[in-house]
């Protein structure tokens, strides 16, 4: 086993009371970051950058540099969970799959439990993720290779099919919803092209509709307005406060060891694609929410549903860091930050940073294993204290919200049209889930249809208009076939259903 | 320490920034103009250049539009500077925003970015001339990978078009690792990456570089590979393709700043040239190391804005 | 939203079809509007690949599609309820009226300000707290929000007046 043998000389190096103490201080900020809106891990990690890079010269340095970036990057993917789940606001792509259970849990009285489920989710599915690259990464690393336009596109198109099948409900209210996200996602730069669309002349209109704003306003603003309309009552304030809630959802959750090995398992193929941590928490919630016998309950606050998306959104995560090192090809801009790090500390990502790079590398992967513990361990002690804030009445931290609300939009690209936008999404939110449009379609949409149209049409042009493109080799053909099985699957089920004798 | 205890000495007289300067990048995080940023940055904060701290804040709305305009609009405003590339003539050519380079105050130039044509090391084309042959045998159907539409990658692909009668599907991608990646996964069978995209897959011998599209070969002799060095790449001109383009990686401050200001950056930048760090970097990256500022830097930056929009017109660019 | 709330005996503000007919009508525009644009800028073939109005324009179509079914669906609706009465109509203002005067006001006295107002305002009028502790908490939030992004982060935000006069920006 060659591999332990080097896990554990990365162990020898990433193990000093230095390091475990910048993992305390990398965690400790990155749950900062990724609780508030406006605070993007990207950003923190750039602030920090310029502090490694003499950190970085002493020998051994830049394995400890390293530890304190990626160390946040866990933070902020763990802290998250947290927004989703007390206020349904997901500051990051990933989080939107853990609102739509997660949120109902909270409201019920059961933060605790969707916060313990969360983080521990979150801890086994980045786990299964560091398992996997200590043992295949070279392996990972061709795979990743073999993904051109249309793969990607199948991907994606997966990742909707896997989601969309489940829709109760006016479906053509599903389709309108879900036609709005990807209008949104259009505004802009066509990256095709590089013409301008749907700006209408409008200048502030060209950097198009970020993902934050319509998804602060949509289920933060719109859950406020919500909030007031059932006369300000905070619904199940008291949850427990204390330690016990913890063992008592660990005692729950091997329950739904098949979610969680389903999850992992999408998580990892997602992160290794590289598709994503976000569409692997859709796609991981979508396939959850329809093979599991708690499947009608989701959205009414199952944990099984908070459970599914934090799994697979970290095993993507963490397994997608391989891709990146050995590719230099980020997948998600904090991701491009850290690795624009690298490079800072004149390290080269690349095919032969595994050969030449031996200790930085390995150091790296056992970080990953102590930096997910460590943080394992500062989440859930603030668990009690996080449940708290719920008991600061409405007329307190309603305000605050919409302020942090705010400075989340502002922050994106510096510009009020957005804060007003948030307004706007907001009302649009309030409205749209009084009347069952479902917002999950819209957003994930908007996340995803820009990436599924640009991979599209270079498909579809490299091939010269063919669309056998999509079925061309072996690997295309299996997602693509997977994906139309899970888009008719429901519509196929309910005719057999009405078919079948009884 | 010493160099830090130089710059205060300097720049006792003249003016300084009071607050926080913002670097804007027009593009996006991981690009090539982000990583010139933070290095920047990284440079400053390490030598301690400058008093006052410095973010990177990145604006690649509308193909580098929104930070353009950001920094037009910041008309005045010493506290802001704005690294630029190619995009800074093409965006407001071929999107048509209400924008051109004389409403920035340039500063200094820092270097130039070279492109180099490349393909898979397991395709037989050893030469230009190979490959050439080959996309024409093929009719269009092979595929040039590039970053962004209407932009530099485009342009050259355009140009190469022009002066060998040959035709590529071009197809645009986000970013420029992710093209070197595309080509070593033959999703494409050839790009014009930077050498500072292509460097880790050329190393590992998945790329070939097949020419450089530059005046003169560069001027790195240390091996990169176990038997070429960036010098050894010969020139496309030398192959019999006249094609020669560089782009442009600048600082500019916003219009209406006054002398002592930009005088104040253009020591900066010089300062941040003259580190270690920043050869290593320049090095790393096979950039070519022309440094302007002033007049001459202002007259190349006008020249070239020329030759764009000449080019952009050629190749049916300009938006309508 | 238990029945026995006197709040929501009060009449119905709008109707649930009104409202349906509304948002059909409004995602009707929305969808018309993709597809004038996509019309311009073509929804073809051509030297790019399909065209910058290729993919929006279907979207653009099957918006106006569903819209207008949505419109039929809810108007053969005869059974359709309350969307929301006048008393539950006047608390969604009593939030969000606030919150639109504070975001007009960011662009005058900058975000940490605007803030402050903000959340003394509500917590005055809504919560009805005493002014010591309304000065508490919205000094104090906007405080730690000051701290947090603009000197650990340096983030920047909206800045006003207050900021100029103490030499903050």
């Amino acid at each position: 086993m060659e591999e332990l043998q080097s896990l554990m000389g990365g162990f020898a190096i990433a193990l000093t009371w230095f390091n475990i103490a910048l993992m305390f201080a990398g965690i400790i900020l990155g749950v900062l970051v990724g609780v508030l809106p406006g605070l993007g891990g990207a950003n923190a990690i750039a602030i920090l950058v310029p502090l490694t890079f003499g950190m970085a010269q002493q020998p051994g340095g830049q394995v400890s540099a390293i530890i304190l970036l990626s160390c946040i990057y866990w933070g902020a993917l763990f802290g998250g969970a947290i927004a989703s789940i007390l206020f349904n606001i997901p500051g990051e792509p990933w989080s939107v799959a853990t609102t739509f259970d997660g949120y109902p849990m909270s409201q019920q009285g059961k933060t605790g439990q969707a916060l313990t489920a969360a983080f521990t989710s979150s801890f086994i599915g980045a786990a299964v993720g560091v398992l996997l690259i200590t043992f295949v990464s070279p392996v990972i690393a061709k795979f990743a290779l073999k993904f051109g336009p249309a793969e990607y596109f199948a991907v994606y198109f997966l990742t909707f099919a896997a989601f969309i099948g489940m829709s109760k409900g006016n479906p053509f209210k599903t389709i309108v919803a879900m036609m709005l996200g990807f209008a949104l996602a259009a505004v802009g730069t066509d990256t095709v092209t590089g013409t301008m669309r749907l700006t209408f002349g409008i200048t502030e209109m060209l950097k198009g509709f970020d993902f934050l704003i319509a998804v602060i306003g949509l289920f933060g603003i719109g859950e406020i307005l919500k909030t007031m309309e059932e006369g300000l009552a905070i619904k199940g304030a008291e949850g427990k406060l204390n330690m016990r809630v913890v063992w008592e959802t660990w005692k729950e959750l091997p329950k739904y060891w098949v979610t969680t090995i389903r999850s992992s398992v999408v998580g990892c193929m997602m992160g290794i694609v590289p598709g994503g941590a976000t569409p692997a928490s859709f796609m991981s919630y979508g396939l959850a929410q329809r093979f599991s016998k708690n499947g009608k309950n989701f959205r009414n606050g199952e944990i099984e549903g908070v459970v599914a998306p934090e799994t697979a959104a970290h095993a993507a995560g963490t397994s997608a860091l391989i891709p990146m090192l050995t590719l230099g090809v980020p997948g998600s801009p904090t991701a491009a930050v850290l690795l624009g790090a690298l490079l800072i500390w004149g390290l080269q990502p690349g095919p032969l940073l595994f050969v030449e790079q031996k200790d930085f590398v390995w150091g790296l992967i056992a970080s990953m294993y102590l930096g997910n513990l460590v943080g394992l361990i500062v989440v859930l002690t603030t668990v009690p204290w996080f449940a708290m804030i719920l008991r600061v009445p409405f007329s307190i931290m309603g305000p605050v919200i919409i302020v942090i609300c705010a400075i989340g939009a502002y922050t994106v690209h510096s510009s009020m049209l957005d804060v007003w936008m948030m307004l706007i999404f907001g009302v649009v939110g309030y409205v749209f889930s009084k009347l069952n449009y479902p917002l999950a379609p819209l957003v994930l949409a908007l996340v995803l249809g820009d990436r599924a149209e640009e991979n599209f049409r270079n498909a579809i042009k490299g091939s010269q208009g063919d669309m056998g493109i999509f079925f061309d080799n072996g690997l295309v053909g299996t997602i693509t076939a997977l994906a139309l099985i899970l888009l008719f699957l429901p519509v196929t089920t309910a005719v057999w259903a009405k078919v079948k004798p009884k | 320490m010493c160099i830090g205890a130089l710059t205060s000495q300097l720049a006792q007289a003249a003016w300084e920034p009071t607050k926080t300067v913002e670097f804007i990048v027009p593009a996006g995080t991981g690009g090539g103009a982000d990583q010139m940023a933070r290095i920047t940055q990284a440079i400053i904060a390490k030598h301690k250049l400058m008093k006052q701290p410095m973010v990177v804040v990145n604006k690649g709305g509308g193909a580098g539009a929104e930070g353009f305009l950001d920094a037009k609009g910041a008309k005045g405003d010493p506290h802001k500077i704005i690294i630029t590339l190619s995009n800074l003539f093409t965006t407001p050519l071929a999107v048509g925003v209400p924008f051109n380079w004389r409403d920035l105050t340039p500063v200094s130039m820092m270097a130039l970015d070279q492109f180099v044509l490349w393909v898979n090391a397991d395709t037989p084309y050893k030469e230009p001339k190979d490959l050439v042959a080959a996309v024409k045998a093929a009719g269009g159907k092979m595929k040039m990978g590039g970053t962004g539409s209407k932009q530099e990658d485009q342009i050259i692909t355009v140009a190469l078009e022009k002066a060998t009668g040959a035709k590529w599907n071009y197809i645009s991608y986000k970013g420029g690792g992710e093209v070197a990646v595309q080509l070593v996964g033959k999703h494409v069978d050839s790009t014009v990456n930077n050498p500072i995209e292509a460097v880790a897959q050329w190393r590992s011998g998945s790329l070939r570089p097949l020419c450089v599209f530059d005046a003169k070969r560069m001027p790195y002799k240390t091996k990169i590979t176990k038997d070429m060095a960036w010098g050894d790449i010969p020139t496309c001109k030398e192959k019999g393709m006249d094609i020669d383009y560089v782009m442009l990686r600048g600082i500019f401050m916003p219009g209406g700043v006054t002398a002592d200001q930009v005088q104040y950056y253009v020591d900066l930048m010089k300062k941040v040239r003259e580190t270690p760090d920043w050869k290593e970097f320049i090095e790393k990256g096979a950039f070519n190391t022309t440094a302007l500022v002033g007049k001459e830097y202002a007259d190349w930056v006008a020249k070239e804005e020329a030759r764009h929009l000449f080019l952009m017109r050629d190749a049916g660019f300009i938006a309508k | 939203m238990s029945d026995m709330d006197p709040q929501h005996e009060s009449p119905s503000a709008v109707s649930n079809r009104s409202m349906e007919i509304i948002v059909a009508a409004v995602t009707f525009a929305l969808g018309a509007l993709v597809i004038s644009d996509s019309l311009r800028l073509g929804i073809g073939w051509g030297d790019e690949g399909p065209k910058a109005g290729y993919f929006p324009f279907y979207i653009g179509l099957i918006i106006c599609i569903g819209s207008v079914v949505n419109a039929v669906l809810a108007s053969l609706n005869r059974k359709a309820g309350s969307f929301v009465s006048t008393a539950q109509l006047k608390d969604v203002m009593r939030a969000l009226v606030p919150m639109v005067l504070f975001v007009g006001l960011i662009g005058f006295l900058g975000l940490y300000v605007a803030g402050a107002v903000y959340i003394a305002f509500f917590m005055r009028w809504i919560g009805k707290y005493s002014w010591p502790k309304v000065a508490g908490v919205s000094l104090g939030t906007t405080i730690a929000f000051f701290v947090v992004f603009d000197l650990w982060f340096k983030v920047p935000l909206v800045k006003g007046p207050l900021e100029a006069l103490l030499g903050l920006n």
